[in-house]
């Protein structure tokens, strides 16, 4: 079977400085990436290039066996749910409209629309009634999160892109979200790609954990695997919750 | 209390002269929104246009507005003396500030927003009408503001070329140095550029409510 995404030998570059290079990843169907790196290592560029909002200067980037220059962009787009960074929830649009506006642009009825907002706020535990109606700055951070979460999910697109999805948020509210995202994923089953530098929520998440490095994979392997890796940096990365652990 | 009663006894013509003036800074303004918004909009996804815009309105901006009436006067079709010319340099007056703003608007819209737009799959066209737009509106308002204020302004000497309006009072009143005239003109001007202010000030509060996420 053809992986969900396949990244062959990438190359990207700004200004002739190189930010992603030689990069080359399979993603199986299901599968929890976890693309973990510091920084400006190049993280978000990677999701970027799978959903062809940037292109690579060398390489192929395949999505369901065909290659991201032969998918027509828009539809690239739809098929891939994309949670970005900032979150970017639409200021000027209720809750409600956000998560409806795509389904509205792909013609949907006006009944089932509404059917779909109201299962995706039920989904990220917001009340439909009330949430629905309310604007983006009327919400906390955590919330504002999940709104963009499940507006990613709107078409129920098979694969998922996650910028740091749970950023800047407490701990608490942090590993609550991460439960039931995982809780979620088990029923969803979908493909994810997750940005995320920290390593507890790597190990947490992912079935498998890529660590960038300037632009390189420069360690690649399971939850468990990357426990015992003598990669200086994972190293690094481990130390402060193995002091902990003493603790 | 001269003003008052010169204001009283000729309350019809005061009437019709205040009619006049209103129509051609309404008329003048809803022009220069019908090209200024679009050619605004072009100007953001068009190198040339964006030079080519801002360029053609900065140079009309700065004619003094009684030398454009004077340019305007002999040009064939739109030119002559009366309303038409009057309404043909309000509109180039007020194109500045609308497009200026409406490009600004575009402009400003935050990245990460139009970000999160393109990585769903919406269109550019789909990101103007959907994203960008409604997002400008305050800014393209207060644009729509300063031209119609302007325009009350401008309309006053559109009575040079025989287009009516207050500027009637406020030429006749130089011409005759009768200050009573001359206020009767200037006041009821004053006025109305005020009214407008505020009342197009509150659409561009009301527009600006869910701006920030
Ligand atoms: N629009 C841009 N113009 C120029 N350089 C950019 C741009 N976007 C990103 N870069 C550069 O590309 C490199 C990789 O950026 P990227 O956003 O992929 O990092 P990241 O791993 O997502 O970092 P972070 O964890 O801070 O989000 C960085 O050096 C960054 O400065
Ligand atoms: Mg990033």
């Amino acid at each position: 079977m053809n992986p969900a995404i396949d990244l062959l030998d990438v190359f990207f570059q700004r200004e002739n400085r190189k930010i992603i290079s030689n990069f080359s990843l399979r993603i199986d169907y299901g599968e929890i990436c976890v693309l973990l790196g510091r920084s400006g290592c190049g993280k978000t560029t990677v999701l970027k290039l799978i959903n062809r909002l940037l292109e690579p200067a060398r390489g192929e980037i395949r999505v369901d066996g065909r290659s991201t220059k032969e998918w027509d962009p828009i539809q690239l787009k739809r098929h891939i749910g994309y949670v970005i960074q900032e979150v970017g929830l639409f200021p000027h649009m209720t809750v409600g409209a956000n998560l409806g506006l795509l389904l509205k642009l792909e013609r949907w009825e006006a009944e089932r629309i509404d059917q779909r907002v109201k299962e995706l706020l039920e989904m990220i535990g917001l009340e439909p009634q009330q949430f629905g109606k309310r604007y983006p700055s009327e919400l906390s951070g955590g919330q504002r999160q999940r709104v963009g979460v499940a507006r990613a999910l709107a078409l129920d697109p098979p694969i998922l892109l996650m910028d740091e999805p749970f950023g800047a948020l407490d701990p608490l509210t942090r590993q609550e979200i991460q439960a039931e995202f995982l809780a979620l994923q088990g029923r969803l089953k979908k493909t994810v790609v997750l940005v995320t530098h920290d390593l507890r929520e790597a190990l947490l998440l992912g079935t498998r954990i890529v660590l960038l490095r300037e632009g390189r994979i420069a360690a690649l392997g399971t939850p468990q695997e990357l426990l015992s890796s003598r990669d200086v940096e994972i190293m690094q990365y481990l130390k402060p919750l193995r002091d902990v652990h003493v603790l | 209390m001269e003003l008052a009663e010169f204001l009283l006894e000729n309350r019809a013509e005061v009437t019709r002269l205040i009619g006049q003036h209103v129509s051609l800074v309404l008329l003048s303004t809803v022009l220069a929104c019908a090209v200024g918004i679009p050619a605004g909009l072009v100007m953001t996804r068009s190198h040339w246009f964006e030079k080519a815009g801002l360029g053609f309105a900065n140079v009309v901006q700065t004619i003094p507005s009684l030398a454009l009436f004077g340019f305007l006067i002999p040009v064939p079709a739109i030119g002559g003396i009366g309303a038409r010319t009057a309404i043909v340099a309000m509109v180039l007056y007020a194109l500045l500030p609308i497009v200026r703003n409406t490009y600004a608007g575009i402009r400003g819209v935050e990245e990460s927003v139009l970000e999160a737009g393109r990585g769903l799959g919406l269109t550019p066209s789909q990101l103007m009408w959907h994203i960008q737009i409604p997002l400008s509106l305050d800014v393209i308002m207060a644009g729509v503001r300063v031209a119609a204020i302007t325009s009350v302004g401008v309309a006053t000497i559109a009575a040079a070329i025989g287009a009516g309006g207050l500027g009637m009072y406020i030429f006749r009143g130089v011409a005759s140095v009768n200050s009573t005239l001359i206020l009767a003109g200037a006041v009821p001007a004053a006025l109305m550029a005020l009214m407008v202010d505020f009342a197009l000030g509150r659409l561009e509060v009301h527009l600006r409510r869910h701006k920030r996420s």
